[in-house]
C-alpha cells in the first residue's frame, strides 16, 4: 500500500515536471527553436480529445455495454480524413481572421455579432462545465482509491480544506494561468502549453498500455485466455451488441462524436489556435486515429479481467483500471496508472479552461463593458493591460466552479453519462458552423434561432433530469412531465420510447435546430456586413490572399484614432512594429495627418480582433471610424471587381510569359542563321583561296608555254604540271561538293554487306606504294577472324586511305594500321604514325572544314584540309564515330563502325 | 489538381469507413463467434479501424504535393 505522502509528492512532482517541459519549450521558442511547431507533437496535442472519461470510464461503459463505447473513437476516426476538407478550412479562416474560439468563430460568420458570440459562450460555459468537473471527480477518485482499495470513503463530505483534490485544481489553475495567459493575443499560441499537453498524451497512452499489458499478459495468460475466461462466467453477452435499438445508437453515437472531435472548445483551441502550419494536418489525419485504436485495444480485456476478478460486484467498474493493479499489490504500477489518469484529466482541465476563458473574456464580458457607455468610457483606454487579467480570472473562476459542481452534482453520476452530456451540448454548433462554411446563405438569425433552440431541448432532456436526480427538482417531473402533459416527458419527447436518452436528446435538440437554421436562413435577409463575412469564409481559399482590399466597407477613419487604439490594446512598441510591417507590406507610408484608408480599418480591425475577438473588435474601430452603410449591391460588386482584377492579372502575366518564349525562341534562331551566314562566308572565301593558287600557276605556266620557245622537254615538263594543277583543282570541287551533299543531308548511302577484311586490305594494298617511295615503315594488325558489314564500301575505304594518307605525309619512320572487333558490336580501326602529332589545342578543330589550310603556318600544306571533315562525316552518316588521341607515343586517329547483330550471327556460324 | 484528387480520396474513405463500421454491415460480424480466440466483432471492428488507418496514410503519401512542388 502507498502511503499518502508518497501519492501527494508523485502527484505534485508530475505537475513540477508539467510546469519545467512547459517552462523550458518556451525558453528555446523564444530563442527561435520551436518543438511544439511539428506535425507529431500537433498529432499528439490533438489526442488531448482522450481525458479521464476515457482512461477510467471507458472501462466502465465496457463493463456494462460492451463494444459500444467504442463509436466516440470510432467516430472521430471516421472523420479524420475529412479534416483535410473541414479542418483545413476552419483553419485557413481562423488564421486570416484572427479568430481565436469557436465563440468567435460563429459570432465572426454571421457579421461579427456579438449576441451571437455571447451565447455561443455561454452555452460553451454550461455545457464544458460538467465536463471539467467529472475530471476533477475522477482526480479526487483514483486518489481515494488508491488509500482505500476495496471500500472507498465518501470523500463528497470532505470540507474543501481537507480535499486534495481541491488544491489539485488550485495548482492547475496556476499551471494555466502561467503558461495559457502570456500574451492579450487570444491568437498568440501558447508553445509551452502544447508541448506539455503533448507530453500528458504520451504519459497517458504508454501508462494505459502498461496496465493493459499487466492484466493481459501477467494476470491471465493473452487475449484468448481473457475471453475464454469470460465465457466461463457467462460475459458471452459482452462479445456482440445488444438491443434492437443497436443500430441507431451505434450510428447516432458516431455521429455524435465527429462533432465534440470537431468542435470542442479544446479540440478547436489545439487543433486550430495552436496550429502551425496546415501541412501538419497531413500527419495528424492518420496519427491521431492510429492513437485512438492504441489507447482502445486493452480496454476490453482490462473490463472482463475486472469482471472476472471482481465477480462478487463490489468494485465500480469506473475504477477496475487502478483496482486491478492494486488487487495484485504492484505499487509501482499502480501510481504509475494513477499518474496516467491524472495526466488525462489535467490536459483536458488546462487546455478547456484556456480556451474557455478566451471566449467569456472576449465574448462576454469585453463587449458588455463596451456596449454600455458608461462603463465603456471608464475604461476604454486600459483595456488592453485588463483583458489578461480578466482572463487569467475567469480561469479561476471556471476551475472552482468545477469543484463546487463536482461537488454537488457530477459525484453522483458516472463518468461517461455526464461526458456525453457536453458532447450533445457541444453539437449543437455544428449546423452554424458547417453550414457557415458552405452554404453562402447561412443567416446570422437562423444560427441564432437554431442554436437556442437546439439547447432549449439539451438542458430540458439531459440537464433537468440529472437535477432531479441530484435532489432538487420533483420526480413527478420525469415520470408525468412538465405539467402532467405526457408528451413533454424529458425522457422521451411527444411520447417517442426506444431510444438511450443521450441519443433522443441528441436526434430532437440537433434536427430542430438544423431545421430552423435552414428554414430561418431561406426566409430572413442578410445584411451586407454579414453577406460580406459568408462570402469570405465559404470563399476562404479564394480570398485569403488579397483580404484586406477584398473586404467591403466605406467610410472614413482618422489615423492618428486608429493608432491610439491599437497603442491601447498592443502597448505602443508592438503596435508601432505592426503599422510598420503593414506599411512595409503594402508600400503606403502612414504619415501623421492622413486619413486611413479602408484597407487600413480593416488591417487594424483584423488585428484587434486576434486581442479581443471580432465583435468586440468591431466596436471599438467603429468607434473612432465613420462609417457608411453599404448595400450588397455594392459588396458584391466590390468582391467580383477584386476577383476579376485577380483573374485578369493572372492572364495578362500567362500571356506575357508566352510572348517571352516566343521571342527567346526567335532570338534563339537567329543567332544560329547568323553563325551559319558566317560559317558559309569563311568557307567560299577559304575555297576561293584554295582555288586560287593552283590556277595561279595554271596561268603561269600556260603564258611561259604561249611566249616563249621553249625545248619539248621542257613543254612537257609544264604541260604536266597544268594536268596536275587541274587534278588537284577538280578534286577540290570534288570534295567541296560532297561535303556539302552530306551537310545539306543529300548524301545518300548505298550500303552493301561486306568482308571486313578484304576491304581494309584493299585500301591498305593502294597505299603500299606510297610507303615504299617515302621509306617508312608500314604494319597491318587485324586482330577479327571473318566479319561482314554492312557499310558503302567506297565510302568508308575513302576514309580509311585519307587517315592512310595524312599519315604517310606525317610520319617519320612507321605507320600502323589496326583493325579489331570490340565487344558493344562495334568495329575499330586506328591508324598510327610516329609524326609530331597534333598539339593539344588544336584537337577539337582538327575535324573542322579547311582547318589546316586556315592555319597556314604549318609549313606544308597539304592536302585541300577537307579530308578530315569528309571523313568525319561519313563516319558519322554510318553510326559510328572518328577521334583523334595519343597511344603509345604515336598519333592515332580512330574510327568505329557498328557491327550489325544479324551479320554478326552469321559470320561466327560461318567460322 | 493534386488537391482535387486527394479531397475526392478523402471523401471516398470517409463514405467507405462509414459502411464499413456501421449498420448494416456491422451486424454480419455483430455475431457470436470467435476469430482467433478473440470474438468476431472485437476483431473486425479493430482490424477494420486500422485498415482505414493505413488507407489515410496511403492517399497522403500517394497525393503528397510537397515533393514535386
Amino acid at each position: 500500500m502507498l502511503s499518502k505522502g508518497l501519492i501527494i509528492a508523485f502527484t505534485f512532482g508530475y505537475l513540477a515536471l508539467l510546469f519545467a517541459i512547459a517552462f523550458f519549450s518556451e525558453q528555446s521558442a523564444k530563442k527561435g527553436k520551436s518543438y511544439a511547431s511539428n506535425p507529431y507533437i500537433y498529432a499528439l496535442s490533438l489526442a488531448v480529445y482522450c481525458t479521464a472519461w476515457t482512461y477510467y470510464g471507458s472501462v466502465g461503459r465496457a463493463a456494462t455495454n460492451g463494444l459500444e463505447f467504442l463509436t466516440i473513437y470510432i467516430g472521430p476516426s471516421l472523420v479524420a480524413p475529412l479534416w483535410w476538407i473541414i479542418m483545413r478550412k476552419i483553419i485557413r479562416i481562423s488564421k486570416v481572421q484572427g479568430i481565436s474560439s469557436i465563440a468567435d468563430f460563429i459570432s465572426s460568420r454571421y457579421g461579427k455579432n456579438i449576441t451571437l458570440g455571447g451565447i455561443v459562450t455561454l452555452f460553451c460555459f454550461l455545457g464544458i462545465l460538467p465536463y471539467i468537473s467529472i475530471q476533477i471527480k475522477a482526480v479526487a477518485n483514483s486518489f481515494d482509491i488508491l488509500q482505500y482499495a476495496e471500500s472507498p470513503l465518501p470523500v463528497l463530505n470532505v470540507p474543501f480544506y481537507q480535499d486534495t483534490a481541491f488544491y489539485l485544481a488550485i495548482g492547475l489553475a496556476f499551471f494555466t494561468v502561467l503558461f495559457g495567459t502570456r500574451d492579450a493575443e487570444a491568437t498568440a499560441q501558447h508553445e509551452g502549453m502544447v508541448m506539455a499537453v503533448a507530453f500528458e498524451s504520451l504519459f497517458k497512452l504508454l501508462a494505459f498500455i502498461a496496465v493493459g499489458v499487466f492484466v493481459t499478459y501477467f494476470v491471465y495468460d493473452g487475449f484468448r485466455d481473457i475471453f475464454d475466461q469470460a465465457s466461463l462466467r457467462n460475459l458471452d453477452h459482452l462479445f456482440i451488441l445488444q438491443g434492437e435499438h443497436g443500430p441507431t445508437e451505434w450510428f447516432w453515437m458516431s455521429i455524435l462524436s465527429m462533432l465534440a472531435v470537431l468542435f470542442l472548445p479544446r479540440q478547436f483551441q489545439m487543433g486550430v489556435v495552436e496550429n502551425s502550419n496546415e501541412k501538419h494536418l497531413d500527419k495528424a489525419m492518420w496519427l491521431f486515429p492510429l492513437y485512438l485504436l492504441l489507447i482502445n485495444i486493452f480496454v476490453i480485456p482490462i473490463a472482463l479481467g475486472g469482471l472476472v476478478h471482481f465477480s462478487d460486484g463490489n468494485v465500480d467498474a469506473d475504477t477496475f483500471v487502478l483496482a486491478l493493479p492494486i488487487a495484485y499489490e504492484k505499487n509501482w504500477l499502480t501510481l504509475l496508472v494513477y499518474l496516467g489518469g491524472f495526466s488525462a484529466a489535467t490536459s483536458m482541465i488546462i487546455v478547456s479552461t484556456i480556451a474557455l476563458s478566451n471566449m467569456i473574456s472576449n465574448n462576454l464580458i469585453i463587449p458588455i463593458l463596451l456596449v454600455n457607455e458608461k462603463l465603456k468610457s471608464k475604461f476604454q483606454n486600459e483595456l488592453g493591460g485588463r483583458v489578461v487579467w480578466i482572463r487569467r480570472a475567469t480561469i479561476f473562476v471556471i476551475i472552482l466552479l468545477a469543484y463546487v459542481y463536482y461537488k454537488e452534482v457530477s459525484g453522483q453520476f458516472s463518468l461517461v453519462s455526464i461526458g456525453l452530456i457536453s458532447f450533445v451540448a457541444i453539437a449543437q454548433f455544428a449546423p452554424a458552423i458547417i453550414g457557415g462554411i458552405f452554404w453562402k446563405n447561412g443567416s446570422r438569425l437562423g444560427a441564432l434561432w437554431g442554436i437556442i433552440a437546439g439547447f432549449t431541448l439539451w438542458i430540458y432532456t439531459l440537464v433537468v433530469p440529472t437535477i432531479v436526480t441530484a435532489g432538487f427538482l420533483p420526480e413527478s417531473l420525469m415520470t408525468d412531465g412538465l405539467w402532467g402533459i405526457s408528451a413533454l416527458k424529458p425522457y422521451s419527447l411527444l411520447g417517442m420510447e426506444g431510444m438511450s436518452y443521450v441519443t433522443h436528446s441528441l436526434y430532437f435538440s440537433l434536427s430542430i435546430n438544423i431545421l430552423l437554421y435552414v428554414i430561418i436562413s431561406l426566409i430572413s435577409e442578410q445584411s451586407s456586413k454579414e453577406h460580406n463575412q459568408a462570402l469570405v469564409f465559404v470563399d476562404i481559399f479564394k480570398y485569403s490572399t488579397t483580404l484586406d482590399s477584398s473586404i467591403v466597407w466605406k467610410g472614413q477613419a482618422y489615423l492618428p484614432d486608429l493608432k491610439a487604439l491599437l497603442h491601447n490594446f498592443l502597448g505602443e512598441e508592438k503596435a508601432n512594429l505592426v503599422f510598420d510591417e503593414y506599411a512595409q507590406k503594402t508600400g503606403k507610408p502612414l504619415d501623421k495627418n492622413r486619413y486611413a484608408d479602408p484597407e487600413l480599418v480593416n488591417f487594424c480591425e483584423r488585428i484587434l480582433s486576434g486581442v479581443i475577438g471580432s465583435a468586440s473588435a468591431r466596436i471599438m474601430v467603429g468607434s473612432v471610424v465613420k462609417e457608411e452603410e453599404i448595400s450588397i449591391e455594392e459588396v458584391l460588386g466590390i468582391l467580383r471587381e477584386t476577383q476579376e482584377l485577380k483573374s485578369l492579372n493572372l492572364q495578362l502575366k500567362q500571356k506575357s510569359k508566352e510572348l517571352k518564349k516566343v521571342s527567346d525562341k526567335l532570338q534563339e534562331m537567329n543567332e544560329t542563321l547568323r553563325l551559319n551566314d558566317m560559317l558559309k562566308d569563311e568557307f567560299i572565301s577559304t575555297v576561293t583561296h584554295e582555288m586560287k593558287t593552283p590556277i595561279t600557276s595554271i596561268r603561269a605556266f600556260s603564258e611561259i608555254l604561249l611566249d616563249e620557245d621553249l625545248p619539248d622537254a621542257d613543254k612537257k615538263k609544264f604541260l604536266h604540271i597544268i594536268i596536275e594543277e587541274t587534278n588537284r583543282m577538280t578534286r577540290l570541287i570534288d570534295q567541296v561538293l560532297d561535303l556539302e551533299r552530306f551537310d545539306s543531308g543529300r548524301q545518300k548511302l548505298s550500303l552493301d554487306r561486306v568482308d571486313a577484311k578484304i576491304l581494309i586490305l584493299q585500301a591498305a594494298e593502294s597505299m603500299l606504294q606510297v610507303f615504299k617511295e617515302k621509306g617508312l615503315k608500314f604494319d597491318i594488325q587485324l586482330d577479327f577472324e571473318d566479319l561482314e558489314i554492312s557499310i558503302d564500301e567506297d565510302r568508308i575505304k575513302q576514309v580509311i586511305l585519307n587517315l592512310l594518307s595524312n599519315a604517310s605525309k606525317f610520319a617519320k619512320t612507321k605507320v600502323i594500321l589496326e583493325a579489331k572487333y570490340e565487344e558493344e558490336n562495334q568495329l575499330l580501326v586506328r591508324v598510327l604514325d610516329d609524326g609530331k602529332g597534333v598539339p593539344e589545342e588544336e584537337i577539337p578543330y582538327i575535324f573542322d572544314k579547311f582547318f589546316q589550310a586556315k592555319n597556314q603556318t604549318s609549313k606544308k600544306p597539304i592536302g585541300s584540309g577537307l579530308g578530315l571533315a569528309i571523313s568525319k562525316k561519313i563516319v558519322e552518316y554510318h553510326g559510328g564515330s572518328i577521334q583523334v588521341l595519343k597511344k603509345d607515343g604515336m598519333t592515332c586517329f580512330e574510327f568505329s563502325l557498328p557491327v550489325q547483330e544479324d551479320y554478326k550471327k552469321t559470320s561466327s556460324l560461318s567460322n | 489538381m493534386k488537391d482535387k484528387a486527394k479531397s475526392q480520396y478523402l471523401w471516398g474513405l470517409f463514405f467507405l469507413g462509414l459502411c464499413l463500421l456501421n449498420y448494416p454491415l456491422l451486424s454480419l460480424y455483430n455475431i457470436q463467434a470467435k476469430w482467433l480466440g478473440v470474438p468476431a466483432l472485437y476483431f473486425w471492428v479493430f482490424f477494420i479501424w486500422l485498415l482505414i488507418i493505413i488507407l489515410t496514410y496511403w492517399i497522403i503519401k500517394k497525393t503528397d504535393s510537397s515533393k514535386d512542388a
